[in-house]
């Protein structure tokens, strides 16, 4: 995961920050003899120094975290609302409190170190402690020492702003009920693995047993009771998840793998209790734990997700905790949202939610619902438009008054349409699944048909060879086949980047043969901002990037990023008109920045289908920007690759200015639109899988989140995994783009791998059936085929999944 | 051979001590973060720190 340490600063140069490992640009700042792309960098590199913490660059090269987001002071003003503190709070007494906040930031040792080192930052700190897997630092401090804003605002600083949300305070304790949830599945195991153990060594006498041992009936009773009791926690605690999940599943008129392995479970313990109390046997109780046991740890490994990339958890991260509310004196208090009124005068400050039914009260503003309907275009609002919940701000500070709160449930369900599971359900239902229909009808008709033809022929043995059969026949083969295989494929994608959701995604990418992408993000990583100047003035691309550099508009920023410049200017009567341009005065120059029609008074010209943004300076047209897209390198090769065998779709929400560029790109057959917005995305995927193809979408942002949805599989692109869009099943690294070939083999190859691993176990199931249905079934010859096709399905199930992964390079 | 009843019970009684060993140490949180105590105590001791400092 991460590498300690490596403590080779002195090959930084003086192009690298020395805190965040950011490009500098032309112009760093220097400040000790350290290179800084920043003033937040090298402020934070100043507090740390001050505090003898320099040990947090020794540890890493450029461990910090990027200031170029500078948030806004006060944000947190309102953890010192006791209401909402106390939702947060894990444990309180007169002199300290702990509290855990969590940090998606953190992602290497010097992280750690000096997320642990915060009490030699502030004195009111006492102690405090990471776990890196989660992200979460626990924090112990003063009552009287620290405020609870402040040490947000100090984690903030040094560029670990912690992330609250409606998660962490829905819960009325969430550290309580995290924990039962988290200590279940390993305390099963524990008290699983315990039994099976213990019943083994306890059933060796069975076993081996000589005339001698069948003497001593009193001992052969008392192993079988000690058996029975050994089994009693395994049967009601750690096989309860079986059951639970096989009753649901039939109470929904459906068989799902859990059923028959309950089943068998369930007949083999009552056979087995039957058999040690009636002293007509030693019953089967080695192999009833064992097969609970091997299921458990299959679960555990396939379950195990990945904490860091929380797939649900970013979803809710935007909501507001809390809302500046502002009374009539203009004084601003935060107040919880569950606590909103009607009537109430709410201050929405730029990129932040809107938490409730509103009306404009400011003279204009814009939003855009890009949480909603995934429409990322703002909406221009004017005062007393009537804007709702959920909405974001796209501008500056606003005022808005409440017409009607709603609930956070209400914003939740927003997101988290339940149209995406019940898809799931009609779509997809599972090979496993299907295999194990026709597993269970075989194995039911074998159970009564050989119960029957013992009826005929020596009756007394005919429950025997019943039970036996259900015994034998217990699909767990299939079940631990799919879990170890699917475990470790998950755990061989993750380290080539690719984050899956859950195990059911391993089998829908297999399915895929239809692949559509996004453009902007997806297939490509950047914009190259090109100057073509129209007069003689060799100083207009600095100035305008030090007008821009007071912007905040995406456009902005990338000339601001390209063309700064050496020396600071001052920019006065600085003004920015939203959605349009900007203007200022730069060394008594009059420079005007923005839209054709803005800059020059004339409307954009339909035939040009780039984007624009003239520069004017003291009134003279001084040049214009162009913004082109760079692909993402390797994008020819892996397009040529993947059009070999799958149909390739581009959807992009852009202008077609790119179309002939990108159709060699994508190959003749490929279906390239463009000016697509994200509901005909959606749209256009639905009636691909309507025509009956599997739908692979691969996007980026929220802008794609219908198509995700709607989508058999949706891969999200994110070079930066702790900031992703919410509603695809998986995560792809941007780095690892050029492998998506790769990735559906390779899941297309894991489910032969698991097919021909069921066939093995088979075998296994079969010799124990020839048993069975003979009515012989010896608790030896159970108790040697269970561990024995255990292992082998668990050995190569794993073993050739991570034989194909190395074929293919992975 | 009534000896055996005596022993068996020890031995199960030792194993249910490794069980409740293992029950308290879940409990306790110890399988909660299996990464971060890895990296953790490979970090330096506050004395050395400040040497380094100096050092550098």
């Amino acid at each position: 995961m991460l590498h300690y340490p490596k403590k080779t600063p002195a090959e930084l140069d003086l192009t690298t920050c020395y805190h965040c490992g950011a490009d500098c640009e032309k112009h760093p700042i220097v400040y000790d003899e350290k290179p800084f792309c920043c003033e937040g960098c090298q402020l934070v590199y100043d507090l740390l120094k001050e505090s003898n913490l320099c040990t947090y660059y020794t540890l890493n090269n450029a461990p910090g975290n990027s200031f170029k987001n500078v948030k806004r002071s006060g944000k947190f003003n309102y953890l010192d609302e006791p209401v909402i503190a106390e939702k947060l709070v894990r444990f309180r007494d007169d002199k300290q409190v702990h509290i855990t906040f969590y940090v998606p930031k953190m992602h290497c040792s010097s992280c750690i170190w000096l997320l642990e080192n915060l009490h030699r930052l502030h004195n009111g700190i006492i102690h405090s402690s990471v776990n890196f897997l989660k992200k979460e630092v626990v924090v112990h401090y003063r009552t009287e020492g620290i405020r609870l804003s402040e040490i947000a605002d100090l984690l903030t600083h040094v560029g670990y702003e912690p992330l609250i949300n409606l998660g962490d305070t829905e819960q009325k304790s969430p550290a309580a009920a995290k924990k039962k949830k988290n200590y279940s599945t390993a305390l099963k195991i524990g008290v699983a693995g315990f039994c099976f153990g213990n019943i083994m060594m306890l059933s060796f006498p069975e076993y081996f047993s000589t005339g001698n041992f069948y003497d001593q009936a009193q001992l052969k009773q008392f192993f079988g009771y000690l058996n029975l009791v050994l089994a009693l926690p395994v049967f009601f605690y750690s096989a309860s998840e079986f059951f639970v999940s096989a009753g649901q599943a039939i109470r929904q008129r459906f068989l799902n793998i859990d059923a028959p392995i309950a089943l068998a479970i369930l007949v083999t313990f009552s056979r087995s209790v039957y058999e040690i109390v009636s002293g007509t046997g030693a019953g089967y109780m080695d192999s009833m734990t064992g097969i609970v046991f091997f299921m458990l740890i299959g679960r555990y490994i396939q379950n195990r997700t990945y904490n860091s990339l929380a797939f649900e958890r970013d979803y809710k991260s935007y909501f507001p905790v809390a809302v500046s509310v502002m009374d009539d004196a203009e004084n601003e208090k935060s107040v919880p949202v569950s606590d909103l009124k009607k009537g109430q005068r709410i201050r929405i400050r730029n990129n932040e939610i809107i938490p409730a039914d509103c009306v404009l009260l400011s003279s204009q503003t814009h939003v855009d619902y890009s949480f909603i309907t995934g429409e990322s275009a703002p909406v221009k609002k004017q005062a007393g438009d009537f804007i709702y919940a959920g909405a974001r701000q796209a501008d500056g500070a606003v005022d808005m008054e409440v017409s009607k709160p709603v609930s956070q449930s209400y914003l939740t369900g927003l997101w988290n349409n339940d149209q995406a599971s019940e898809k799931e359900k009609q779509r997809n239902q599972s090979y496993v699944d299907k295999i194990n229909k026709y597993f269970t009808i075989v194995v039911l008709v074998l159970a009564f048909g050989s119960a029957a033809t013992w009826l005929f022929f020596d009756p007394s043995r005919s429950l025997n060879a019943f039970t036996a059969v259900l015994i034998v026949a217990c699909p767990c083969g299939l079940l631990l086949t799919t879990t170890f295989a699917n475990g470790n494929m998950i755990r061989i994608l993750g380290k080539n980047k690719l984050y899956l959701k859950n195990a059911a995604v391993l089998e829908k990418l297999a399915r895929t043969e239809t692949v559509v992408f996004d453009k902007t993000g997806t297939i490509t990583s950047g914009t190259q901002v090109r100057f073509s100047a129209t007069m003689d003035f060799p100083e207009a691309t600095v100035y305008a990037a030090a007008l821009s550099a007071q912007s905040a508009h995406p456009l902005s920023r990338k000339i601001a990023k390209t063309f700064k410049g050496e020396k600071k200017f001052s920019v006065t009567h600085f003004e920015e008109i939203t959605g349009q341009g900007l203007k200022g005065e730069i060394d008594g120059n009059y420079v005007i920045l923005g839209s054709r029609y803005f800059v020059t008074g004339t409307a954009q010209t339909d035939n040009s289908r780039e984007t624009l943004v003239f520069l004017m300076i003291n009134g003279a047209v001084a040049g214009f920007f162009t913004f082109e897209n760079t692909y993402r390198p390797g994008l020819q090769e892996t397009l040529t690759d993947l059009a070999a065998d799958y149909n390739l779709h581009l959807l992009s929400g852009d202008q077609d200015a790119e179309k002939e560029r990108l159709q060699p790109l994508f190959g003749k057959n490929a279906n390239l639109l463009f000016g697509q917005k994200p509901d005909d995305k959606k749209n256009y995927i639905a009636e691909l899988q309507q025509q009956g193809h599997n739908v692979l979408m691969v996007g980026d942002g929220l802008n794609d989140a219908g198509a995700f949805m709607q989508s058999d599989t949706g891969i999200a692109i994110s070079d930066d995994t702790n900031t992703f869009s919410p509603a695809c099943d998986a995560i792809l690294d941007g780095s690892s783009f050029t492998r998506i070939r790769s990735f559906l083999d390779y899941a297309r190859a894991g489910k032969k791998v698991i097919l021909v691993t069921f066939a093995v176990s088979l075998v296994y199931n079969i010799t124990g059936l020839i048993f069975a249905t003979g009515g012989t079934l010896s608790p030896v010859v159970a108790a040697v085929l269970m561990p024995l096709s255990s292992v082998t399905i668990v050995v190569s199930s794993t073993f050739f999944t991570s034989f194909v992964a190395w074929r293919r390079g992975l | 051979m009534s000896a055996l009843f005596v022993l068996i019970g020890i031995s199960l009684l030792v194993a249910l001590a490794f069980l409740f060993a293992f029950l308290w140490s879940v409990r306790s949180g110890q399988y909660e973060d299996d990464y971060t105590p890895s990296v953790r105590m490979l970090f330096e001791n506050q004395p050395n720190e400040n040497n380094q400092q100096n050092q550098k």
